[in-house]
């Protein structure tokens, strides 16, 4: 490998890992509520709430670390945190 | 539309994308991963990090958490690295938007750095994302540390003042400043657009409150940052030109609006044990502050 | 063009004839006349480069950092109390692989304050990465600037040139000037290991697993080891495009058949050659082997050069609780040697201090360590 290899990092999601695997509880989305407001999406601090067709939402869970935020920031409970099982 | 207070941006606009790609090591609800989504509404950017969280939240080689380049320097050079390869992009005419991406403690090292590059309006945009704590080492006071705040360096309180760095920062004359919450994304992004179009030195103070840095659930980490904002602790304001308290906490310029200061230090660990008087004295510092602030927005109209 | 310099001018001659693009430095003496005068070029466009004007010695090491990683050829210089203050980015510099050139004008370290030679602020950069060479006079210390950029793009290793504060930095002497032409035709385009450029999203300098600290330091030894072969490489072509060769790592004069040797290096080195040159008269076989680089340290050479003589090591600098640097550096490779501390803080040492010198070491007069001279230690 040369020397510049060993300083330089290429660009790649899962940098420390599945970190899905963190979680302990899990966002549960509950569309008949959902006003599409994206906010959930515009403040997850991980982006891996991806806006899908008609502007619903999808959770990436391989990476979704449980936070909360999207939960916390919903105006209308839209989504809820469900705890993960073993 | 996407609310966030009173700015409201069309869905559009948003960035769609952040530059910090998912599975990085940032904690739960780390107030700098959110903040960083906001940068990719800049053009070709190229981000400088100094030591801080943001060091290991960029990836763990050979897998880079940033999918724009980054330049990892040490703890008090950042903004000095910057001028080198601003000065270098000039000479080539390479186009990009220079960003230093630091915390509070590379701020306080790095402040007669800080300084200087402002002083040679350099042109590059800083962005203090401020946790208020030196966070990457275990939560030590820094200088925007909040008075009475508990930090492992300051376990009964911190004794001193917090610093008012983008005060600090707009009185170098520089042709941008401003304060900005990753509790309202939107706001923070129009600051970098319009920082964007502006040539030299531009700085934005991100309050950026950190869920184990404070003691609160990872959830929180929005909302505490609203909080910050509707009590009137944390002022968001923008100087180009001229000075003005931007949309978010317009309306806590009449102090009657705003939250009582209680509802945002309740939700935090660190400042668990307060007495009646202290809350009394914070709140008589932030009246102080909001007068300051409304005095610059008479001086710099 | 035969030309009078004092050795500060010259560096910044050479790094205008260099076509360094990014300056930036911060100003100590006796270093400060470089960047006077590299600022003056720069203003007066006589080199197209950028100056910044930087708050600090720190500073000053981090904005070539920026520039040399964004592409560009960049210069720094200091000295003493702004070396050591810049000391953090002298390593970042040099565990990043980036190739730049900063100039050392060896100054003592206060206090007391002190503004005048020794060797001991360049002498703490040798465990660091960088690659370090010291100059005998005005016409080297140009000659190794040109020079170092080339290896250092070369090696992808930073290259200090290190020359005494005023008796060169201040001191005027007759050098010849290469013209710009065959400068150019001499130093190739620059290259480096890697650039950070907007549209190549990578990161440099994230976090990883130990192994690769590990990696990239067995890399940077072996990229040190082979700088051996470069700097003399480089030494000899620019001795066949500008008839000055000095040797590469090491100079020897008068040493060939010499019973003692004397190793020593700097601007003092020209007066301790006078002292031989007397010596001889007296037919006392002494020479001398300079020291043209600290780094990459040159074993092989010392070991062939100075077998079967009794060596005497003259250091400007001491490290405390042992003996004098080079005096360490120098038996290491070769075992036994008697070490002279002298000139510490710009104490005059003069061609007869040397005779004398190297009089009493024949003479066997000399302690293995010894503080000259004697009587002003006493
Ligand atoms: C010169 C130097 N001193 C100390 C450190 C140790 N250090 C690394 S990060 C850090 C604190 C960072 O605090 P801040 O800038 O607020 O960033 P945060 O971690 O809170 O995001 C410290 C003290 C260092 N890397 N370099
Ligand atoms: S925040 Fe709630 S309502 Fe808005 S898009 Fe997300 S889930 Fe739907
Ligand atoms: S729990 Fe956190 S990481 Fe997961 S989707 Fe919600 S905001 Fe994003
Ligand atoms: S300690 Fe705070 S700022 Fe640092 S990574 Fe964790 S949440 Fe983010
Ligand atoms: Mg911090």
């Amino acid at each position: 490998m040369k020397h510049s290899e060993y300083l330089i990092a290429k660009p790649s999601k899962g940098s420390a890992g599945q970190t899905g695997l963190w979680r302990s509880f899990r966002p549960v989305y509950h569309v008949e509520r959902c006003i599409r407001c994206l906010l959930c999406c515009f403040y997850c601090p991980e982006d891996v709430i991806e806006v899908h067709y008609h502007r619903f939402i999808l959770f990436h869970y391989e990476y979704c670390k449980g936070c909360g935020i999207c939960a916390s920031i919903c105006p209308e409970d839209a989504i809820e945190m469900v705890e993960e099982e073993e | 539309m996407v609310a966030g207070g009173d700015v409201s941006m069309k869905i559009d606009e948003l960035p769609r994308r952040s530059s910090l790609l998912p599975g990085n090591p940032s904690c739960q609800g780390c107030p700098h991963a959110i903040g960083l989504k906001a940068l990719s509404v800049l053009e070709n950017p190229v981000l400088i990090i100094p030591a801080g969280c943001t060091t290991i939240i960029a990836g763990i080689h050979p897998k880079a958490a940033f999918n724009v380049p980054v330049l990892h320097v040490p703890f008090a050079s950042a903004a000095a690295v910057a001028s080198g390869l601003a000065a270098s992009y000039r000479k080539e005419g390479v186009e990009a938007s220079i960003v230093v991406w630091m915390g509070d403690g590379a701020a306080d090292i790095g402040f007669a750095t800080l300084s200087g590059a402002a002083v040679r309006n350099e042109d590059i945009i800083v962005v203090v994302s401020d946790n208020e704590a030196y966070m990457n080492t275990g939560i030590q006071s820094s200088s925007t540390t909040s008075w009475k705040a508990r930090t492992t360096t300051s376990p009964g309180g911190k004794s001193e003042e917090k610093k008012d760095l983008a005060a600090i920062m707009l009185m170098h004359r520089i042709p941008y400043a401003a304060t900005a919450s990753v509790g309202y994304l939107p706001d923070f992004i129009n600051k970098l657009k319009r920082a964007s179009e502006i040539d030299g030195f531009r700085f934005i103070h991100l309050h950026s409150p950190c869920p184990p840095g404070w003691r609160f659930d990872s959830s929180k980490t929005v909302e505490i940052a609203r909080l910050a904002v509707k009590t009137g602790a944390w002022i968001l304001w923008e100087y180009s030109g001229r000075f003005r308290i931007t949309s978010p906490s317009k309306p806590y310029k009449d102090g009657s609006k705003r939250v009582p200061l209680e509802e945002y230090i309740k939700t935090q660990g660190r400042f668990k044990g307060l007495s009646e008087e202290d809350v009394e004295e914070i709140k008589s510092k932030i009246e102080e502050q909001w007068k300051f602030l409304l005095a610059f927005e008479e001086i710099f109209r | 063009m035969r030309t009078l310099l004092t050795g500060n001018y010259a560096v910044a001659e050479a790094v205008k004839l260099s076509r360094a693009r990014v300056i930036a430095a911060y100003p100590i003496t006796p270093q400060t006349t470089i960047v006077e005068k590299l600022a003056e070029m720069v203003e007066k466009k006589e080199i197209d480069a950028e100056f910044i004007r930087v708050e600090s010695e720190h500073s000053a090491l981090a904005a070539v950092y920026g520039s040399a990683v964004a592409g560009l050829r960049s210069f720094t210089a200091t000295s003493s109390h702004g070396l050591l203050y810049m000391y953090e980015m002298v390593w970042w510099v040099a565990n990043a692989r980036v190739p730049l050139v900063m100039a050392v004008v060896t100054r003592t370290i206060g206090p007391p304050w002190n503004i005048h030679t020794d060797h001991t602020d360049l002498l703490t950069m040798r465990d660091s990465g960088w690659i370090i060479s010291m100059a005998e006079n005005v016409q080297e210390a140009f000659d190794l600037t040109v020079q170092g950029f080339r290896i250092s793009e070369e090696a992808g290793l930073p290259f200090t040139v290190g020359m005494d504060a005023f008796q060169l930095s201040h001191t005027a002497e007759v050098v010849d000037l290469p013209s710009q032409q065959d400068v150019d035709a001499w130093l190739p385009e620059r290259r480096q290991p890697y650039r950070i450029e907007p549209e190549d999203p990578v990161t440099v300098g994230c976090i990883g697993p130990n192994e690769y600290t590990a990696k990239l330091r067995c890399n940077m030894a072996r990229e040190m080891e082979k700088a051996k072969e470069l700097v003399n490489r480089v030494d000899e072509e620019f001795g066949k495009s500008f008839g000055r060769r000095y040797g590469g790592l090491v100079e020897e004069y008068r040493l060939e058949d010499a019973d003692y040797a004397v190793v020593m290096t700097g601007a003092w080195s020209g007066d301790a050659k006078d002292a031989i040159d007397m010596l001889r008269k007296e037919k006392l076989r002494v020479g001398m082997l300079r020291l043209r680089y600290f780094r990459p340290f040159p074993q092989k050479e010392l070991r062939k050069l100075l077998e079967e003589k009794e060596v005497l090591v003259v250091d400007r600098d001491f490290s405390m609780g042992h003996m004098g640097i080079l005096g360490i550096e120098v038996s290491s490779a070769i075992g036994d040697i008697t070490n002279v501390i002298a000139g510490i803080g710009g104490v005059d040492v003069g061609v007869d201090d040397f005779k004398m010198m190297f009089r009493k070491f024949a003479d066997k007069k000399l302690r293995k360590i010894e503080w000259w001279p004697e009587e002003m230690f006493l």
